[in-house]
């Protein structure tokens, strides 16, 4: 689950870690307000879960309070990236002497979080991996141990000389870790990591992505779910322990599991063919599921076909075709469905199908044939 | 021989008394898995289709030798679930279990590292040598005995390719499932090394997807050590990046984990990559 930049500085200040001042705001009267209060120059910035907020002209610098909300106005309801910009975040802006990176990930390789730092703060972290990757330093960290002072030193000073700063980017990175594994994060960033014309330590901006799985530990941070990072059918989905992407095509795919969703995906697309979703409807056998999964596909008007491929394996056959019948009573689509039913109770679910006209093919590779020709 | 389970396999059953639990012990025993135990906390005396159930994991395997665990318990307690056998000396843990959190998850990894454990999953739909054992949730009815290798990190288009694999006269050896999270007990590497040792193996399917790097390392591990044939299918092709498909396993972040640049490396590495999952079986007959 992705944070916006305020919630993740509201995290890290929880932890102690010093952020750059700022104020959430929804309207160009509050923004005007805050940068009165503020009585210096103001950044605004768009709050949506997309990067390059700045060159979409989402970020802007402002002098008076009057150009604040001048500025606001064009910011708030722009459109970046397909995402309406609802919120600004308001904040002071800092004379800027030095910006670095400092994040964490947890590594698939070798199975540890490892902290990351550059002195090539400012600009992505992947752009500087590809073009510099002598600048990003690393240290991996024991998953007992946790992070020490002493491998934190080490990275820190790759990017400072002075003890002073040294000593503060100490402290911080033990503050971002111990983030890590209190919230049970993917990632936590802070970049730019800046340090003031005054020798201050600041993060400006910050990135915290939580994983999903983690969130049961953490029920709080549900509420900070932003309804962005997915859209409405991909929410309705969601809730009722379905993954569903939205793609261009025309040929709804109704498939359980995430490894035969994919394929199925691309045999559309190895027969001439152009999916319009990816649609898993998980391991169980609800037939509320399948309900739920014609919902959303119908919705989609670029469908022409929608095709069934179910491997029953814990997923029974008869209780999926149980969850078609009722579909169709409920949703009445006027477009063809076709299925491919195998595996446990292929018999029943077959013969479920057959007496409501639904075809039924044997293989995955005869029912996409089947679904690509119909869409045509 | 087969790998990692055979008729020797003494299993115990993490969660024996909740839904999936109690039904796949059935199908297990159905199967023929020598089944030995169960362990609920708090359900120690109980019996599940005859199978006594212990509170304890200690319990359960100082009473009846099991070597071998399988964890049905909801993500909140599996965790410990897999401590607790990992302690108790068990020599194999398949954990079924999908939504551990990433963090436990390498905490884990590293703890049976040190104790020498071996852990499939999480996230995995098990393990299965035809003939000889079924620790997991695969339909049986689809498998059957011979020497073919598959390694997957999907359940049910692992379903498919066997499917397809017994339709055309090619049985299997082993089956595993390693899961679908993005940090998992036993990789690729792991499991192809086991399958090149085993002499009831002849040819190896890797069935593998978007996301990490472990398909390219183990192209290259099949290119310098492997002397079976090794024939490969790669799901996600048309997988937009950035999207979570289904579980953690499968996104596509940064420049890696494409499937793309999975199947170009495979190439490279003199792996036939078969372009539809029906297509196996015909590389399987040229290799």
């Amino acid at each position: 689950m992705k944070l916006q930049e305020y919630q993740a500085k509201n995290i890290l200040s929880e932890y102690g870690a010093k952020i750059q001042a700022g104020k959430v705001a929804t309207t160009a009267d509050e923004v005007e307000k805050i940068a009165e209060e503020f009585d210096s120059m103001v950044v605004i910035k768009s709050q949506v879960l997309v990067g390059g907020r700045g060159k979409a002209g989402g970020i802007k610098l402002a002098k008076t309070p009057e150009e604040a909300r001048e500025k606001a106005e064009k910011i708030l309801g722009m459109q970046i990236k397909g995402l309406t910009v609802k919120k600004v975040l308001v904040a002071k802006a800092v004379d800027i002497a030095d910006e670095a990176y400092l994040g964490l990930i947890l590594d698939r390789n070798t199975k540890k979080i490892v902290m990351m730092a550059s002195p090539q703060g400012g600009i992505d972290i992947e752009q500087v991996a590809k073009e510099t990757p002598e600048q990003i330093f690393k240290i991996y960290i024991d998953p007992f141990l946790g992070i020490r002072p002493y491998s934190a030193r080490y990275l820190i000073g790759k990017l400072y000389d002075n003890p002073d700063l040294i000593k503060q980017g100490i402290e911080l990175a033990m503050k971002l870790y111990n983030i890590f594994v209190g919230v049970d994060a993917q990632l936590v960033e802070v970049n730019p990591l800046v340090i003031t014309e005054q020798g201050e330590m600041i993060c400006v901006d910050s990135k915290i992505i939580l994983d999903d799985s983690g969130l049961m530990k953490h029920p709080d941070y549900l509420k900070l779910r932003n309804k962005d990072e997915y859209s409405q059918e991909e929410l309705e989905a969601k809730e009722m322990g379905l993954s569903y992407v939205q793609l261009t095509g025309n040929i709804g795919c109704v498939v359980n599991g995430a490894g035969l969703s994919m394929a199925t995906m691309d045999l559309v697309k190895h027969y001439g063919g152009e999916p319009a979703n990816f649609l898993d409807v998980g391991g169980s056998s609800n037939p509320k599921k399948v309900v739920k999964a014609l919902d959303i596909i119908t919705r989609d008007k670029n469908v022409k076909v929608i095709l069934f491929n179910i491997f029953g394996g814990i997923t029974r056959c008869d209780d999926i075709a149980k969850g078609l019948i009722d579909a169709i009573a409920e949703f009445k689509p006027n477009i063809p469905i076709i299925a491919r039913l195998t595996g446990t109770n292929e018999t029943e679910g077959r013969k479920i199908l057959k007496d409501a006209d639904i075809p039924v093919f044997a293989s995955m590779d005869d029912v996409v044939e089947q679904a690509v020709n119909l869409a045509k | 021989m087969a790998i990692f389970v055979d008729e020797n396999t003494k299993v115990v059953v993490q969660g024996i008394t909740g839904r999936d639990g109690a039904f796949h012990t059935k199908a297990m025993l159905d199967y023929g898995t020598k089944i030995v135990a169960g362990v609920t906390p708090g359900k120690g005396g109980q019996e599940v289709e005859g199978i006594p159930v212990f509170d304890t994991m200690l319990e359960a395997v100082n009473e009846t030798g099991a070597n071998t665990s399988i964890i049905f318990v909801p993500p909140k307690f599996s965790v410990n679930a897999i401590y607790e056998a990992a302690e108790a000396q068990i020599d194999l843990i398949v954990a079924i279990t999908e939504g551990i959190p990433a963090l436990d998850e390498s905490r884990i990894f590293d703890f049976l590292k040190k104790k020498g454990t071996r852990m499939i999953g999480p996230n995995s739909p098990g393990i299965m040598s035809p003939g000889k054992s079924k620790v997991g949730i695969l339909p049986a009815q689809i498998f059957k005995e011979g020497n073919v290798g598959v390694i997957s990190r999907s359940g049910t288009l692992t379903y498919e390719i066997v499917y397809n694999l017994t339709e055309t006269g090619f049985g299997q050896s082993t089956c595993i499932g390693i899961g679908g999270d993005p940090i998992i007990g036993t990789n690729f590497i792991d499991t192809l090394t086991a399958f090149e040792s085993d002499s009831e193996t002849s040819a190896v399917v890797l069935i593998g997807e978007i996301g990490g790097t472990d398909e390219q390392e183990a192209a290259e591990f099949i290119r310098d050590k492997m002397t079976k044939p090794v024939v490969a299918f790669i799901a996600g092709q048309n997988a937009p990046k950035g999207k979570r498909m289904g579980h953690a396993g499968a996104i596509i972040s940064g420049s890696e984990g494409t499937a793309a640049e999975k199947i170009a490396k495979f190439n490279e590495c003199g792996v036939s990559v078969a372009k539809i999952p029906s297509g196996i079986p015909e590389l399987l007959q040229k290799n």
